[in-house]
């Protein structure tokens, strides 16, 4: 009989380094998702065509390129990353580029009248921006982001291809240890799941949250 | 190091063979994923409870877990019980199955935007169920989809470097062998990355000329 409660210790080992990559992706997938969709949104040409070159180019190669590129590339031009920092670098950058778009959509969503009653205010851009567009544009922004951070804890399975001991890679190690598939397989497919119910859970208590006193406002 | 065009044009031919089985992937799982999807739409819509609530919740698990894990648990579990694959067979089965989950949402959209008038006049020109599906609501119903269901399918394009996780010889998989044996990783790789943003590229021209030709149906 094997020694399944050592293996689960294991398995729940990668359990915490594919959260600790999801949420430190996600991080720096907002803040590229802020840059970027702003940037796409701003008045000067070149702010414009750097965010929109990002966007394509992470959009345009596939995550597991970027990673493999991030980790095997990389080294050669001088830059050494750790497994950990090229995959949150390759989720972030990636997952960023596509909740940028969102970002955009939702900043445009938000209608002309508010842009009007913010110039008949005197509001600055920023101010506008800030204390006007960006609470109204989050609660639009918000499912679309959790559908994001879905798919960034979906694309963590891939860093097990370099060497990183997440989820994926721990039932490896117990698939090659024990020689069962099924159990290894079954208990991360689970554990994948269980985590995405979560994401989907907290955004949506998120989104009621911030949905508080602002009804009655076009969302 | 260097960026070596001699090496570029001795790995070249290897290369393209990669580009080959990747094609021959994305074509097969496309395939695939649009008939999964089909059925997964249709059995949701049935008026059979049990049917459509478990395969709500299997398309649901199955979206929200990697296509990485999931190929592994064809690939590797599935002999367990007797089915042994081989592995590109294993690999499209895993796109089908993961896009046709995503493709389902496309189906079930597209037929709820036909709008309720038709359905009645249907049943008032005394057309039976075949009838109805073949001759109203499929011709209005596909039309509008095309722009939705191809982005998937490019979606789908880019995960398919995942297959060389189980040993398919796709392009990564061309890329990373021909990378471990001279030990040069800026060239395969590179390439590897510009021609997935290659395609993309290409296929956003594609995708905008199809919304253009089917994504508003004049009413």
């Amino acid at each position: 009989m094997t020694q399944w409660s050592g293996y689960f210790g294991l398995i729940l080992q990668g359990a915490l380094v594919t959260i600790e990559l999801t949420l430190m992706g996600s991080v720096l997938a907002l803040v590229m998702a802020f840059l970027a969709g702003l940037g796409r949104l701003s008045r000067f040409f070149v702010l414009r065509a750097l965010a929109t070159a990002y966007i394509e180019f992470f959009r345009g190669t596939s995550i597991f390129v970027q990673l493999f590129w991030a980790y095997f590339v990389l080294p050669f031009a001088g830059i050494s990353l750790t497994p950990l920092q090229a995959g949150v670098l390759a989720l972030g950058l990636n997952v960023g580029a596509y909740a940028a778009e969102v970002v955009r959509g939702a900043i445009k969503s938000i209608g002309r009248e508010q842009y009007e009653a913010c110039t008949a205010l005197n509001l600055g851009r920023w101010q506008a921006m800030h204390h006007i567009i960006l609470p109204q544009a989050l609660l639009v922004m918000l499912p679309t982001f959790g559908n994001n951070a879905i798919e960034l804890l979906k694309a963590t399975a891939v860093v097990s291809l370099i060497s990183l001991a997440d989820l994926t890679f721990q039932a490896q190690v117990v698939r090659s240890q024990t020689g069962n598939t099924l159990v290894p397989f079954s208990t991360i497919l689970v554990i994948y799941f269980v985590l995405a119910l979560l994401i989907s859970w907290g955004v949506r208590s998120l989104e009621r949250r911030m949905a508080r006193g602002l009804d009655g406002v076009r969302v | 190091m260097e960026w070596d065009w001699d090496f570029v044009r001795q790995i070249l031919p290897t290369l393209i063979e990669g580009v080959k089985i990747t094609i021959l992937a994305t074509l097969l799982g496309s395939v695939l994923a649009a008939i999964v999807g089909l059925g997964i739409a249709l059995a949701r819509r049935s008026p059979n409870r049990a049917l459509s609530r478990t395969v709500g919740f299997l398309a649901e698990f199955i979206r929200g877990t990697p296509l990485l894990v999931q190929l592994y648990f064809i690939f590797y579990v599935l002999p367990d019980f007797g089915i042994l694959l081989p592995p590109l067979v294993a690999g499209v089965i895993g796109l089908g199955l993961h896009y046709g989950t995503y493709t389902a949402e496309v189906y079930r959209a597209g037929i709820d935007n036909v709008p309720r008038g038709q359905w009645e006049a249907a049943k008032a020109c005394n057309l039976n169920a075949t009838q109805t599906w073949t001759h109203i609501i499929i011709p209005q119903a596909i039309p509008p989809m095309i722009p939705a269901l191809a982005n998937y399918f490019i979606a789908m394009f880019k995960e398919t470097p995942l297959l060389s996780a189980i040993t398919v010889l796709e392009l990564m998989n061309q890329a990373k062998s021909v990378a471990n044996t001279y030990y040069r990783y800026i060239e395969p790789i590179t390439l590897v990355g510009a021609f997935f943003l290659a395609i993309s590229l290409f296929s956003v021209v594609l995708l905008r000329w199809l919304e253009h030709r089917y994504g508003r149906i004049e009413r």
